[in-house]
């Protein structure tokens, strides 16, 4: 078979940017008519591919070949045929849709006809018709990302370069997605798109996976995940033993991958090795599945080299026994921006040592309702008891029973680990032989022992991570907030700090986790959708897919159960049909 | 294609989402045309130079006809409003409390020594030295109330022994010694500071902080036209910055104004190109709103407020404060501005002052023209 001419060819490319190396000899093709995912976890140098490939850097060796012409020394003659859409969009906020679409229209000298016509077709095949004279700030996250998108169709280009477009935008707003990219490619149009969602990596028709700045590997997503095949397991658990039967399963010597998938363990099987007997990881006696591999499973087969299972000592930890009834219970709980309503009458409760996840995509208010809990933000409207202490009286001294990690982090980067701890123990009350006991405590059981004396912020992410979290539970809370706490981390680093968790919720820890990522999702015991302001579902990660399973779709994934949800639910209050 | 000149459809697409931005972001329009307000009546008002109705003791341990009509002298003038004390401990104790800016002390001897034509009357005069510039103006002061009033004390007498010479004070340009006169057109140079340095700092480093540069850049639109694009619509409100804050000083401030416009508008282009220049350079090193913010305010507005002889006059200043002074432009324009608007168009002073402002906008603007490039490096 005859192939085109690649739209862009990259050669031994290598970027640096002072000591660090961004990229390292990456050698690639990108194709017309064709989407190519860009995938790795953050500082995988997914962001610097684009910008190089856009002429926005100059490579430090190798060489980028776009449409034909040289990246560095003849940028301005394929200038006018890419389209980029940078992270967070590009888009004026203060400008309208009608105005930001004009500018790029005047940017790539559009005349009168030609503009009305693209406008007129963008518009439709966007659905953004209806919105020309809002203001872009006031768009959702779905139609900021796709006006976005169609400021970089307007000149037709012939590589459409995209910059994570779908982090942080709703299901439903990311097949549309899918579908607008999908028919530009099909009108040869050569699409990269970069993505920290390793799912996505599989709807593309080719990848390149990066980790480190390097390219580990590249091809179709199938041939990829075609190697897994036979190898790929789920096994059924009863309630309650997953997380222990996850960490025996991960220790078995043929055990490639062990993860945590609604109430089942999935087991990655090392080349040649045979399945555990699932009675010895606590299973019922059903028999495992053999499932379809997933390109996670893939990459994390790449990467294992024998990662060892964090070890978590429960006497020890000497977190406080479960406080009686729910360990979080909200009722009602609304909060008021001036007119805008972001959470609207959300109740719900979480039992102790239970993983309770609030999904939903940017702006549906998961933040506001975690802020609302956290004792950071009052509620306009209904209570909230958390650890048994109603936040409306004692918000003091439901902060002591609570820890918190933000997807920042919030460490201090220019201090050592040591004096993180001691400073956070310190905000924490913590003195004395407590205060000693339990910082190394943390140090002990978070693998910190090897950099307590290094700056916080020059560790790689995997240890501030670890620092964050140990930080975050120093002073032994019952309930632990965490917010996005591995969203574009890379998979193996997830598994270390979801295995941690799971050991913390056996403890008797209650854990409330937000996040718009799906996988992140599967390691909790329930979810509730929130959408819109409302938590429109709540339930096993089991429960919401298998409400949706028909024959068409038989075995639907967390994001199909996602939109379907918000389908129903606009199908049901047709008052919030359109987008807020 | 058409349209694709420096002048063509996409300069005119820039320049008209510039425009749009102003108006839509209220702290544009804020520190354009409400900050000037602020500044000139806040400063304006706030900070007075001028000596009116200074609370001056009197310690008067002679208590005579001659010693009250020296408090007399003190009371007839608009610029003291004396207090009498016997004690000079007292006076010493309201000196303390900043009460009054400065006391004299009459001894009990001193209506014997003033007409023992053998003897001369000492006449102590203490004046509280913290602030140096008003201390000199009231000691200034002070001294002037007493030669008055030996003068007419030896017409009264019919003593018509002439003086030896006789010193006559003229203030040329600001007869009044308004400082409203002198600091409306420092400040004047500092708003146009504001709004060519900060504001176009600021508004750079957002396109970054937002990623809007990035998508720019990407566009067949060059650095030049992104960037032209920003200087024109900034001049535009930096001029109307210019024109509010010239109307408050002369018809609220009452400031004269004794140059010709066409020169004050043409030297006040000059330096908004410098400080526009320098924004935009500042903007190539910052590219977050904050650091942008600490740069503009370091680079441009301490020197402009402090080395530009805005609020320090320039001549008094240490040696090598002077040669400091020198590398800033402001220095050049409140200069420019102070004699147009008391002086007139004094061409010996302007032309130097607009030939430093020429020099000054010619190297900021090669290199910030220099400095930035279609690149993220």
């Amino acid at each position: 078979m005859a192939s085109p001419a690649p739209t862009v060819v990259l050669e031994g490319l290598t970027k640096r940017f002072g000591p660090v190396t961004a990229l390292d000899g990456v050698t690639a093709e990108i194709l017309p008519g064709q989407i190519t995912g860009l995938v790795g976890p953050d500082g995988a140098g997914k962001t610097t591919l684009l910008r190089l490939i856009a002429g926005l850097l100059k490579p430090y060796a190798g060489s980028i070949s776009v449409l034909g012409h040289d990246s560095v020394t003849d940028v301005g003659a394929y200038q006018r045929n890419i389209g980029y859409m940078p992270q967070r969009f590009g888009l004026y906020e203060d400008l309208t849709v009608g105005e930001n679409l004009n500018l790029h229209a005047d940017l790539h000298d559009l005349d009168e006809a030609t503009r009305r016509a693209r406008f007129a077709d963008l518009l439709a095949f966007t659905g953004l018709a209806r919105f020309e004279d809002r203001l872009a700030g006031q768009l959702s996250g779905g139609m900021k990302q796709k006006l976005g998108l169609a400021c970089a169709l307007l000149a037709r280009p012939r590589l459409l370069l995209l910059d994570e477009p779908s982090a942080g935008v709703d299901p439903a707003s990311r097949r549309e997605l899918w579908r607008i990219v999908r028919t530009m490619a099909g009108e040869g149009v050569a699409v990269v798109w970069s993505t920290a969602y390793l799912d996505e990596a599989e709807r593309c028709d080719s990848f390149l996976l990066f980790d480190g700045g390097r390219l580990l590997a590249s091809g179709a997503p199938a041939d990829f995940t075609d190697r897994l095949k036979d190898r790929t397991f789920l096994i059924d658990l009863p309630e309650g033993r997953r997380h222990e039967a996850q960490r025996t399963a991960a220790a078995h010597p043929g055990v490639a991958d062990a993860t945590i998938q609604g109430g089942s363990v999935r087991l990655v099987l090392k080349e040649g090795a045979t399945l555990p007997d699932p009675k010895t990881l606590g299973g019922d006696g059903t028999v495992p599945r053999p499932v379809r591999p997933r390109f996670e499973d893939a990459f994390v087969s790449l990467l294992q080299a024998g990662t060892k299972p964090p070890a978590m000592d429960g006497a020890r930890s000497g977190v406080g026994a479960p406080p009686d009834g729910a360990a979080i219970d909200a009722h009602e709980l609304t909060r008021d921006f001036g007119a805008f309503r972001a959470v609207d009458h959300i109740t719900f409760t979480v039992a102790p040592g239970e993983i309770f996840g609030l999904l939903g995509p940017n702006g549906a208010g998961k933040s506001t309702t975690f802020r609302m809990l956290c004792g950071l933000l009052e509620p306009s409207h209904g209570s909230a008891r958390v650890a048994g202490v109603d936040l409306g009286r004692a918000r003091a001294t439901a902060r002591e029973r609570i820890g918190y990690m933000s997807q920042r982090f919030s460490l201090y980067g220019n201090l050592s680990v040591r004096d993180n701890l001691d400073f956070f123990s310190g905000v924490y009350g913590l003195a004395g032989a407590r205060r000693r006991d339990r910082i190394a405590w943390t140090i002990d059981s978070f693998d910190l022992g090897a950099v307590v004396d290094a700056e916080a912020g020059g560790l790689p992410l995997g240890f501030k991570q670890r620092l964050a979290l140990g930080c975050a539970l120093l002073h032994e809370p019952r309930v632990l907030f965490l917010d996005e706490p591995t969203s574009g981390v890379d998979p193996l680093m997830r598994r270390a700090f979801w295995q941690r968790i799971g050991a913390l919720a056996d403890l008797g820890v209650t854990i409330l986790v937000t996040s718009h990522f799906m996988d992140e999702a599967e390691y909790c015991d329930r979810l509730g959708i929130v959408y819109a302001g409302r938590m429109i579902a709540t339930g096993r990660p089991d429960e919401l897919k298998r409400r949706f399973a028909s024959p068409a779709m038989p075995e639907p994934t967390l994001e199909d159960a996602f939109v379907a949800l918000i389908e129903s639910y606009h199908a049901e209050t047709p008052a919030a049909a359109g987008p807020p | 294609m058409s349209g694709g000149g420096p002048f063509g459809r996409r300069f005119r697409g820039l320049l008209r989402k510039e425009f749009v931005q102003i108006v839509r972001d209220p702290s544009s329009i804020a520190i354009a045309l409400v900050m000037p307000v602020v500044l000139l009546i806040l400063i304006g008002y706030g900070i007075s130079l001028d000596a009116r109705d200074v609370r001056f003791g009197v310690v008067d341990e002679n208590r005579t006809g001659e010693s009250s009509g020296l408090y007399q002298s003190f009371a007839s003038t608009p610029y003291f409003r004396p207090v009498r004390f016997v004690d000079s401990r007292h006076a010493d104790a309201a000196l303390m409390r900043g009460d009054i800016a400065g006391y004299a002390v009459l001894r009990g001897d001193f209506s014997r020594k003033v007409v023992d034509p053998l003897r001369a009357a000492e006449i102590g005069i203490f004046v509280n030295g913290v602030d140096s510039n008003n201390a000199r103006i009231v000691q200034g002061y002070a001294l002037g109330a007493l030669a008055n009033w030996a003068q007419g004390r030896l017409s009264e007498r019919g003593q018509h022994a002439r003086p030896a010479m006789v010193l006559e004070h003229r203030y040329w340009f600001n007869p009044e010694l308004r400082s409203a006169n002198f600091i409306v057109p420092g400040l004047i140079a500092l708003v146009m500071t504001m709004i060519g340095a900060l504001l176009t700092a600021l508004v750079v480093a957002r396109e970054w902080e937002r990623g809007t540069m990035e998508a720019l850049m990407v566009s067949p639109a060059t650095m030049t036209e992104i960037m032209l694009g920003k200087l024109v619509a900034y001049f535009v409100l930096g001029m109307g910055g210019l024109a509010v804050s010239v109307g408050l000083g002369i018809f609220v401030f009452e400031v004269p104004f004794r140059g010709s416009f066409p020169v004050l508008i043409g030297i006040s282009a000059v330096f908004l190109v410098v400080s526009l220049a320098i924004g935009l350079l500042i903007s190539t090193v910052a590219r977050n709103q904050f650091v942008a913010a600490q740069l503009a305010f370091l680079v441009t507005f301490m020197p402009a407020l402090i080395l530009s002889g805005l609020m320090f006059d320039i001549e008094t200043m240490p040696a090598w404060v002077q040669a400091v002074t020198t590398v800033f432009a402001a220095r050049y324009y409140v200069s420019s501005l102070q004699t147009l608007f008391l002086a007139g168009n004094v061409w010996p002073i302007l032309l130097p002052n607009l030939a430093a402002l020429l020099a000054f906008a010619a190297v900021f603007l090669t290199v910030a023209i220099m400095r930035t490039r279609r690149s993220l490096e």
